[in-house]
């Protein structure tokens, strides 16, 4: 192919490229410079290297590692068994059920998923706050009450995420739970296996891709999830539900360090890009 | 066999009624204390209805404006979005080239970044180069981090229009451009409007990157705005923050029920992730 062609084929991805690299690659680029520096909010012009200061620290700081242990408490609690299983639990039940009663309870879980995310964290916060309905609920089953937001934020938060991010599994695992032959189920079914192991043996196996691919996504979403549990307890009470996105807001805004909270984006997007690669490579066999 | 059948239904149908009905409550709170004169925090069925509450808030200090702004700022990210992406779309789903395979793969990669952490960043070269506080730099910043998404499902959608078409268009002298705007484009009507809907979904539901790159009041789209019911105006207003929401939620819902509906119920993005 003579050059001039090349070139004008490939001229319209201009706009988009200009726009990736300044506004997304840039900030990256960026991010890995400023989290090697000592930038604070106040007097900009003067930030000097520092090495890996802010990451040594980082790894001293029990407010950092604390962070650290409550993203992960909240993306394997909210995230790889609340969305994963529940949403896969929902699509293999909706196969069974009925249709109206399928057409509601999709459409319920949908909503929760397509609210504004702020919206959704108010809504959390009213079910779960010391006179919210969940409360309201237990009374009227005569069980002990809770101050929810108080006591236990981050099962709290968790379970918003999980109203809230459920629907995507659902919606993945529907489109998988299609695609298997219904004479393979059928066939198990004929040999007497039942419900439980037909799942285990059969459908798991089958739609491992759709898990595999699923997971990853439901991970890196709640990985860098932050207005939902901003709404609902601000990372408190003290530092109790605070994950990695409120420390690095905390870091480099409240205590004015961008220097440091930079470093802490930094490790996040590290732990979201390996989560990535792992992603790309379940992709491999397809672009 | 029949009787076993029906059990199993009814045992399906009840366990996810269950689930419909443990999610439908924090909706029914916000929709009941929407039209309830004494809104508190639980569910309950109001005792008298009123409209009051939205009477209150819709002012322009309250909805107009942060829905305007929320309208300007993810209707134009939306478009420079959608535009990009297309344009963007066409040679890596027509031509083939060395190129395209890693490029996709960046894309894809791009896509899975959790954008959360480079707002800190973004923030400080925002203020570098005097973007910070304006809807352009946030219109800018948000069509480019939705573009990998939005270039991926657009080449996808592209990908099933057949070349062909195009093919004669070519022998009739027409340019690429002009095959994509009136070929290609018309033909994948359904999945621009996927891209479309979808992008405007995600950007009118953000909250962290206008939070970030915005500072003055009267630029703040309604995800903002919406957390001044709590703390700055007293006492919180629990029917006006409900009927508030109310209002902020319904143009998105609507929208995705459109597409969906469209989509014959399906879901295209299931699809588009599944690999």
């Amino acid at each position: 192919m003579r050059p001039y062609r090349r070139v004008t084929r490939a001229l319209p991805l201009t706009p988009a490229l200009v726009l990736i690299l300044l506004f997304l690659a840039g900030p990256i680029a960026y991010c890995v410079y400023i989290a090697f520096t000592d930038l604070q909010l106040t007097g900009q012009a003067h930030a000097s290297f520092v090495g890996l200061d802010n990451f040594r620290r980082a790894f001293r700081d029990s407010e950092f590692l604390n962070a650290v242990w409550l993203t992960l408490v909240f993306t394997v609690l909210s995230s790889l068994v609340g969305q994963n299983t529940l949403g896969l639990a929902l699509a293999a039940l909706m196969k069974r059920a009925s249709k109206p009663v399928r057409t509601l309870t999709g459409g319920v879980v949908v909503t929760a998923w397509v609210l504004p995310e702020v919206v959704a964290g108010f809504l959390l916060y009213a079910f779960f706050r010391r006179e919210g309905t969940l409360n309201a609920i237990l009374d009227w089953l005569h069980l002990p009450r809770q101050n929810w937001l108080f006591t236990l934020p981050i099962l709290a938060v968790s379970f918003a995420n999980v109203w809230r991010g459920t629907a995507f599994s659902m919606l993945v695992y529907s489109a998988a739970l299609d695609e298997i032959p219904a004479e393979i189920t059928e066939a198990a079914e004929v040999d007497g296996a039942g419900g439980w192991r037909r799942m285990w043996h059969i459908t798991l196996p089958m739609i491992r891709r759709s898990i595999a691919t699923n997971l990853m996504l439901n991970t890196l979403q709640t990985l860098s999830v932050f207005g939902l549990i901003w709404v609902m307890t601000r990372g408190g009470p003290g530092n109790k539900s605070q994950t990695l996105p409120l420390f690095m807001y905390e870091q480099a805004f409240q205590n004015s360090m961008i220097g440091y909270g930079t470093a802490v984006a930094l490790l996040l997007l590290l732990v979201g890009s390996l989560f990535s690669v792992v992603y790309l490579r379940l992709l491999r066999t397809e672009v | 066999m029949p009787r076993q059948r029906t059990s199993r239904r009814l045992a399906a149908d009840a366990a996810l009624l269950a689930v419909a009905v443990a999610f439908a409550l924090p909706l029914a709170w916000v929709v009941l204390s929407a039209v309830d004169p004494h809104a508190g925090l639980r569910v309950r069925v109001p005792d008298g209805l009123t409209t009051a509450n939205f009477r209150a808030v819709l002012t322009p200090d309250i909805t107009y404006t942060p829905l305007l702004n929320s309208l300007i700022l993810c209707g134009g990210a939306t478009a420079l979005t959608v535009v990009c992406a297309a344009l963007a779309a066409y040679p890596l789903s027509r031509f083939r080239s060395r190129l395209n395979r890693p490029f996709l793969l960046t894309i894809l990669f791009a896509t899975s970044l959790p954008i959360t952490a480079i707002m800190v960043p973004v923030y400080a070269l925002f203020v570098r180069v005097n973007l910070i506080d304006t809807l352009q730099g946030t219109i800018l910043f948000f069509a480019a981090s939705q573009l990998p998404f939005a270039i991926w499902l657009m080449k996808n959608f592209m990908d099933g229009v057949p070349k062909e078409l195009e093919e004669a268009a070519w022998t009739d002298g027409a340019s690429s451009l002009q095959s994509l705007v009136r070929i290609v484009l018309p033909l994948m009507g359904p999945g621009v409007a996927v891209v479309t809907v979808f992008s405007f979904v995600i950007m009118w539901g953000n909250f962290f990157v206008p939070f970030m790159l915005l500072l003055s009041p009267d630029q703040m789209p309604a995800s903002v705005s919406i957390n001044d019911f709590f703390g700055n105006r007293g006492m919180v207003a629990y029917g006006q923050l409900a009927a508030f929401s109310v209002i902020y939620s319904t143009p998105v819902i609507l929208l995705y029920v459109l597409v969906a509906r469209r989509l014959g119920g399906g879901f295209a993005l299931g699809g588009a992730v599944k690999g």
